[in-house]
């Protein structure tokens, strides 16, 4: 890295042009309701990683360790709606959208920035009374909120379904925003095929939150609702339907796997640009690829229900409609490898991460290909099979972006950057713990292994191990992150407007930007992650 | 509130983009509250076709005759609400309030029937859940049947009493001066979901009590 003063940085910013506590509880600016949704989701990342510690360390030995089964069970659905719902689908949407996407289609802000900083709020609020419940009594149902079970399970499960419900109204909300901003908000020159691929990811994500979060809204109202009417519609005694409940939820949820992998896909388009020095292979294949798996994504909730009781014929047809969606992020692998292919790499952090997520994704789709296989499904169906699948992808793949666009934007954001050597350490440690940690759950599953057991056989202890230590190691390198990011902060040495001669957009502006992310318009004359053309004067 | 402020938001490129940007976030919002209704309605069909005898004797015990005065009310205030964006575009601010107010006054009507509905099912014992005890329809279905009904009327009710705050407020802020024929854009957004709410109606009434 190489930190210059060649060109100086504005000298009022959005972190420096008010500082007062009340500056940032009530702004309205995106960059400031980005940076605390950032300081949000990293905050669950750690509460939730912490509840996994915990359930790694009870797995250590055959029999009880650490924990009895009920705080076990508790700890697992707490790990899972943490991780879910206050992690994984706001962390890029709404920490990194929020930040960059109206600074890359050129706009002084998102179209309603009132309602993006009761976004956060109401974010919060969800956040907390979840918190609260677990607290209170916990829950012992799993993210999935199951019924019968969590229709009559005595712990107060009632105050989370309401936390996720409050949250969800913060994801409608933020895309509602994104939305609206990506189609009245453009800049003079942006045209639609202009838009950097990250915009069209989060746009398409935003799509989905619309769509599908209003129907797991209803669904969590209408368990709450059980609980507290006995109102009958899951309950069998009641002439209520339980599997009723799995159509709902997989409707919303399947999807919602979606909000969780397209923002990682525009982060990583980026990151492949910016340090390939190319701009990316099939522009519109990618944009297209987004809604195509946007789009299938709501046919294929029935690959949860294999085996619950729908026709082989049903199964069959929501098996075939599953694997289209590896059709679609395989032509997306292609296109980054193409990008890389013959261009001139420069192999950062960021691009490190890439690597591991275009790894991690590839390993959790083909194995995402192979449960949606029906025959295969019923011998892996509620296995560690499946855990390490959607750890491979969700963990895996979703989380190396985060980190590729935490380490990308950082200069962005904050106007420092980070030690190299301890950053490349950091995620040499992440990949490879996350490698130890999940492969041998394939293979316990394939032995067997139920999810979300507390105990097992003896034979099975190495493989629990061997996924413990991996999960140290992880959790090793997320304290490294955690330093030397924070050190940064502070004492980190000045980046310059654009450390990575990146030709993104968003490097039109300065770094960190102006309170209304530009002192003059920008002025968008060639492609972005244009390399080809000199670089266009710049403006911040 | 002090009106001194300029309506106008320098974010956006000028008030065509300003008025643009509202009613596409506002139609987007009305498009997910269609899609939270969408569960009940499926669920709805769910149970209809597990017990149909049930499902529509329970639909003719429904008061059919209020709910179609419900449904006249209903459609009224939405003409209502039509001619006060009509006037506020003119700047009749006056004229706009009063109109908002009549379908104000008609929206409490609904509610007023509605209300007496749930007292007389509560009076007969025809309740959700666990709380049924109704003798003249089988439990079995029966009870779905008054789940769902009070589910789907309830959050539309709801859905009414926000709708009746919004209108209540714009009609505030057009007697104060607040919208003009040059700015009305809130008139017309709030307005839009009114609408909506007399739209979910026009599905809930004929699926509930007409449907046999
Ligand atoms: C692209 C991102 C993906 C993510 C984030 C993801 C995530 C998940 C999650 C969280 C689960 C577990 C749900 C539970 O708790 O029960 C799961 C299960 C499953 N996934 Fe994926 N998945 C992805 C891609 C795919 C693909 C491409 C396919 C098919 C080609 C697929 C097929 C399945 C199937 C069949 C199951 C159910 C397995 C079972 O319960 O027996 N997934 N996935
Ligand atoms: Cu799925």
């Amino acid at each position: 890295m190489n930190p210059s003063a060649e060109s100086s940085q504005p000298a009022i910013t959005y972190l420096n042009h008010e500082t007062s506590v009340m500056s940032w509880l009530l702004t309205r600016d995106h960059k400031r309701i980005g940076v605390m949704f950032l300081v949000g989701v990293i905050f669950s990342l750690l509460l939730g990683g912490i509840f996994a510690m915990v359930l790694r360390l009870e797995l250590l030995t055959p029999g009880p360790t650490l924990i009895s089964p009920m705080t076990y069970n508790r700890m697992f659905t707490l790990h899972g709606v943490i991780m879910v719902w206050l992690f994984m689908i706001p962390a890029i949407p709404s920490a990194f959208g929020n930040f960059v996407l109206p600074i890359m289609l050129g706009a002084k802000d998102v179209a309603f920035p009132r309602l993006n900083l009761a976004s956060f709020y109401i974010y919060l609020a969800g956040a907390l009374l979840t918190v609260f419940g677990m607290l209170w009594s916990g829950a012992d149902t799993g993210w999935t909120f199951y019924t019968p079970y969590s229709t009559v399970s005595p712990s107060a499960l009632t105050p989370i379904l309401l936390g996720v419900f409050i949250i969800g109204f913060s994801t409608i909300i933020t895309g509602l925003n994104f939305i609206t901003t990506v189609h009245t908000m453009r800049a003079p020159g942006m045209h639609w095929t202009r838009i950097p691929l990250f915009v069209w990811a989060i746009y398409g994500t935003s799509v989905i939150q619309v769509v599908a979060t209003p129907v797991l809204g209803m669904v969590l109202l209408l368990v709450s609702m059980e609980r507290l009417l006995g109102a009958g519609i899951f309950d069998p005694s009641r002439g209520g339907d339980p599997v009723l409940f799995q159509h709902m939820f997989w409707f919303y949820s399947h999807p919602a796997v979606y909000i969780m992998v397209l923002p990682a896909m525009g982060v990583i388009t980026e990151v492949v640009c910016a340090f390939s020095r190319k701009n990316i292979f099939g522009y519109r294949m990618i944009a297209a690829s987004t809604f195509g798996i946007a789009f299938v994504g709501f046919f294929s909730w029935g690959h949860h229900m294999f085996v619950s009781g729908q026709s082989t014929f049903t199964s069959g047809i929501f098996g075939v409609l599953s694997m289209l969606v590896a059709i679609f992020t395989a032509i997306k692998i292609f296109n980054w490898v193409a990008t890389m292919y013959g261009g001139s790499i420069d192999l950062r952090v960021p691009l490190l991460y890439v690597l591991g997520f275009i790894f991690l994704l590839m390993f959790g789709g083909m194995t995402g290909v192979a449960v949606a296989t029906t025959s295969l499904d019923v011998h892996w169906h509620d296995t560690y099979f499946v855990v390490a699948h959607f750890h491979y992808i969700m963990v895996g793949a979703v989380l190396m972006a985060f980190l590729a666009a935490l380490h990308y934007w950082w200069p962005k954001m904050f106007g420092r950057v980070y030690p190299e050597r301890w950053s490349f350490l950091a995620a040499m440690t992440i990949i490879f713990g996350f490698i130890v940690t999940f492969l041998p759950q394939f293979l316990l599953g394939n032995l067997g292994m139920p999810r979300r057991y507390y105990q097992y056989p003896q034979e099975m202890q190495w493989l629990h191990v061997l996924s413990t230590a991996g999960a140290s190691l992880l959790a090793f390198g997320f304290g490294l992150i955690a330093v030397y990011l924070l050190w940064s902060l502070r004492y980190g040495p000045v980046s310059a407007p654009n450390p990575w001669g990146s030709r993104g957009y968003e490097w039109f502006s300065g770094s960190p930007p102006a309170p209304h992310n530009f002192t003059r318009a920008p002025s968008f004359e060639r492609e972005v992650h244009d390399y080809t053309v000199p670089e266009a004067p710049r403006v911040y | 509130m002090s009106t001194e402020t300029s309506p106008w938001e320098d974010h956006f490129s000028g008030p065509e983009n300003q008025s643009h940007a509202a009613q596409l976030g506002m139609w987007i919002f009305l498009g997910s509250e269609v899609l939270l209704f969408t569960n009940l309605f499926v669920g709805y069909g769910v149970y209809r076709y597990y017990y149909p005898e049930v499902f529509a004797e329970a639909s003719r015990h429904l008061k059919a005759d209020w709910a179609l005065v419900q449904t006249l009310l209903l459609v009224t205030s939405s003409l209502m609400v039509v001619l006060a964006v009509h006037y506020i575009r003119q700047g009749r601010q006056f004229l706009t309030a009063l109109v908002l107010l009549l379908a104000i006054l008609m929206g409490v009507g609904f509610l007023g029937i509605k209300g007496w509905e749930y007292w007389e099912h509560w009076k007969e014992g025809a309740l959700p859940g666990e709380y049924y005890h109704f003798e003249e329809i089988p439990e079995q279905g029966g009870s779905l049947f008054y789940t769902l009904y009070f589910l789907l009327t309830g959050l539309h009710a709801i859905h009414m009493l926000v709708a009746l705050g919004l209108l209540g407020w714009l009609a505030f802020g057009a007697v104060a001066g607040k919208y003009t024929a040059g700015y009305h854009i809130p008139v017309e957004v709030g307005g839009l979901y009114w609408h909506l709410v007399d739209v979910f109606w026009l599905f809930i009434y004929p699926l509930l009590y007409l449907v046999e």
